[in-house]
């Protein structure tokens, strides 16, 4: 059975370093794997979406509307933006974070109010602050593997094998201060 | 096995390591930018940034000529600037195998139009492979470089963004030494003039009927009989979608999408109850497969526009409800110039003083939209110098004082440049502002010619655009430093009234480049905030207005470029060191 992973967030908070590591777990652990980014201009501050599909055979490199059975959503109203890509039973791991879009800073939309207490009313949500906690550990830019730690205890790979492939895939400097992250996100 | 996940782009790269190539050339664009990235990687390819498509594609045909394998990578519109000797070369065929990689950008991610290479394909005469996953670009790109020099064609392998940008498990070969080609002087193959190009288009219309005969039994042209009451003739990633929505349906996959093998296809089509074509962009399978008289259904049901999905498949053809759940009405997050970008600073000043801009292509064409909307036309890459001398010969030098054109330094390296000699060379008086951030910045950051360093890190000379610009014998080139904003709006000012051509060079390098370092970061000044609102007016990211109407600046996202401390008339923002 395929599993359907995305991470959405807004561009610059390294959704692509996210799915980077997610992408060595899933080839760490023997699966067949697609991984589908957005590159270029809607880096620059926009919506971002990526998908990572895993399983025995994979087809198709996205996921599609009613289909995902994990949402990592690095901003609030990336997660609501997205949270229709949700299967009934799929999970949502949202960073409470709150990013105001421009159309937003330009006063031609109003930033929705309690977006996770509505989307608890239909999903299951876990939610963090995790920039937060990514200050208390000493380097705010740890924040998305804080959530993907979080998003980790989802989905069909052991601690051990996380840590491994994050040693493998961040840069050696920061192998510490990251592995520290995912395990504040995975233990909490 | 040596088994590793590869993106499209890496694995197309790969395929040219392998299959022996020696010479590689491109100019960046998405979705083709990480293909030359990642050949720059291999020792034993020479590769380069060329200012642009055509001289890219025109190095690659001089490599084959001289007998070694190459290839030239693009994004669609770069096709466009690389046709001329494309059409041509069509004619005169190779000697070495010669590749080139065109990306299409179906759904416009980061492009300026939606076109369909294989249509310039089929005007060129020259075949096109398209493959479907990450694995195949490896394969496909190998498989191209056999038949270019069986066929003795130019082979273009045709990829779309979902395939560029996608990563797959991809199964690594070593690199094949290829010997090269023995060089032996051949006007009559490569001198294209007309008595010469006369018997070549002759021989390149045998050669296509030839492949299109040969192509149904080639390896890559592939049929999955299943279920036979459904069948789907597809190609590239859309195969991915069939597979994924009508696991057994039979299915036709063509991995070679011009010419077609028509023996395959009406075997194919006559074995099934309904046949379809699910091909993304134009109905170039879907119109030739109709004119031989065959029954399919297409672009009567799926798009002419965007990407295809399974979802497409199972709404429209198998009319299944597919989602629970309505999308929620959220506000659109567009893209945007990021915190310090210098470009905002020169659209600051632009939009205070009502000047309009003749765009380009770049991150600055984020200044067509609010809060900045200084932009009013952009079309291709070095359009903006050319449209705004030709909106002065069409109303004459006094319509254009509040007008300027603005190009980035890449992109006037890569056809800019020709626009405005034509500006010196027809007497205009416009004003060119060069936004210098000695980067191509939306590609992701890749050299040219005016930043002294190659694709490969050479540190080289690097080709100064004011010299350039004098030399051409512009009188007023002014360069300055895009934050000091007091200094650029008087030049703006006095340029814009000149009558006669001008170079405005606003230089600071972009904040995304490497290596930047960011010493300061702006603050707000306790209750010093007046809440106007002017320092909202640029659009920075990091400032935002808090419920009591005064600025707060999201410290993780200020790069303390100080434009907002400019701006401030109360000296309520305060650049500091940190």
């Amino acid at each position: 059975m395929t599993k359907n992973i995305m991470i959405v967030g807004v561009g610059g908070q390294g959704t692509l370093l996210t799915s980077r590591i997610l992408g060595g777990i899933t080839l760490e652990a023997g699966y067949d794997v697609k991984l589908s980014e957005v590159h270029g201009m809607a880096q620059r501050g926009g919506s971002v979406v990526t998908f990572v599909r895993y399983g025995e055979k994979v087809a198709e490199p996205i996921v599609e509307e009613g289909q995902a059975d994990v949402l990592i959503a690095f901003e609030q109203l990336e997660a609501l933006r997205y949270a229709h890509f949700l299967k009934k039973d799929g999970v949502l791991v949202v960073n409470e974070q709150r990013i105001e879009p421009i159309t937003v800073v330009t006063g031609a939309a109003k930033y929705p109010e309690h977006i996770v207490e509505k989307l608890e009313k239909e999903h299951m949500v876990y939610k963090i602050n995790a920039m937060e906690e990514a200050k208390k550990l000493g380097n705010s830019k740890v924040f998305n593997i804080i959530v993907l730690g979080m998003a980790a205890k989802h989905m069909d790979f052991s601690k051990e094998t996380w840590l491994k492939v994050i040693e493998k895939t961040v840069p050696p400097k920061t192998i510490e201060i990251n592995q520290k992250a995912f395990l504040k996100g995975y233990e909490g | 096995m040596n088994t590793k996940i590869m993106l499209g782009n890496e694995a197309i790269a790969r395929g040219a390591y392998e299959a022996g190539v020696k010479v590689s050339a491109a100019y960046p664009g998405t979705p083709s930018t990480e293909i030359s990235e990642n050949i720059a990687l291999y020792q034993e390819i020479y590769a380069e940034w060329s200012p642009n498509e055509k001289v890219a594609t025109e190095v690659a045909i001089g490599a084959s000529i001289s007998g070694v394998r190459a290839m030239a990578s693009m994004k669609h519109v770069g096709v466009n600037v690389a046709s001329d000797p494309l059409y041509t070369i069509s004619y005169g065929g190779v000697n070495g195998g010669l590749v080139l990689v065109a990306a299409d950008d179906p759904g416009l991610y980061s492009s300026q139009n939606e076109q369909d290479t294989r249509c310039v394909a089929r005007a060129a005469m020259v075949p096109v492979l398209e493959p479907s996953d990450s694995q195949e670009a490896k394969d496909f790109v190998k498989f191209a470089y056999e038949l270019s020099e069986k066929y003795d064609t130019p082979v273009i392998v045709r990829t779309t963004t979902r395939l560029a940008h996608s990563q797959g498990t991809v199964t690594l070969e070593d690199r094949v030494e290829i010997e090269d080609k023995l060089y032996e002087r051949n006007p009559g193959k490569f001198v294209m003039m007309p008595a010469n190009a006369i018997g070549r288009h002759v021989y390149v219309e045998k050669r296509m009927k030839a492949m299109a005969e040969d192509g149904s039994d080639f390896p890559i042209n592939k049929v999955e009989y299943q279920d036979t009451s459904i069948g789907f003739i597809t190609s590239g990633i859309p195969y991915q979608y069939v597979k994924e929505a009508c696991p057994n349906a039979s299915v036709l996959k063509l991995g070679m999408v011009h010419p077609l093998p028509r023996k395959l296809i009406e075997e194919f089509a006559s074995k099934v109850d309904k046949l379809y074509i699910f091909e993304e962009l134009e109905p170039v399978i879907e119109e030739q497969v109709k004119s031989w008289g065959i029954d399919a259904i297409g672009k009567e049901i799926f798009t002419i526009q965007g990407e295809y999905s399974a979802n497409m498949i199972r709404e429209k053809l198998l009319k299944e409800t597919i989602c629970n759940q309505e999308p929620a009405k959220v506000p659109a997050r567009p893209p945007i110039l990021c915190p310090g970008c210098p470009h905002r600073s020169v659209y600051s000043i632009l939009n205070r003083l009502g000047i309009h801009a003749a765009g380009d292509i770049g991150c600055y064409t984020l200044g067509a939209v609010p809060p900045l909307n200084v932009i009013d036309t952009t079309i291709c890459m070095g359009a903006s110098i050319s449209t705004l001398h030709g909106m002065e010969k069409a109303k004459g030098k006094d319509y254009i004082k509040n007008w300027v054109a603005v190009i980035g330094d890449s992109t006037f390296m890569h056809t800019g440049v020709n626009s405005l000699m034509n500006m010196v060379y027809n007497q205009a008086t416009g004003t060119v502002i060069i936004l210098d951030n000695s980067t191509t910045g939306m590609t992701g950051h890749q050299d040219h010619a005016a930043t002294g360093k190659t694709l490969k890190g050479e540190i080289v000379p690097a080709i100064n655009i004011y010299q350039l610009c004098k030399a051409m014998g512009i009188e007023h080139v002014t360069e300055v430093d895009a934050f000091d904003t007091e200094k650029l709006e008087k030049i703006v000012k006095e340029e814009v009234a000149r009558d006669q051509v001008s170079v405005i060079i606003t230089k600071a390098p972009c904040v995304l480049l490497k290596g930047n370092v960011f010493p300061y970061k702006c603050k707000p000044v306790e209750d010093a905030c007046k809440k106007c609102g002017l320092c909202l007016k640029p659009g920075c990211p990091a400032l935002t207005k808090k419920e009591d109407g005064t600025i707060a600046i999201d410290d993780t996202m200020c790069n303390g470029c100080g434009l907002c401390e400019q701006l401030c008339k109360f000296g309520a923002i305060k650049r500091v060191e940190g």
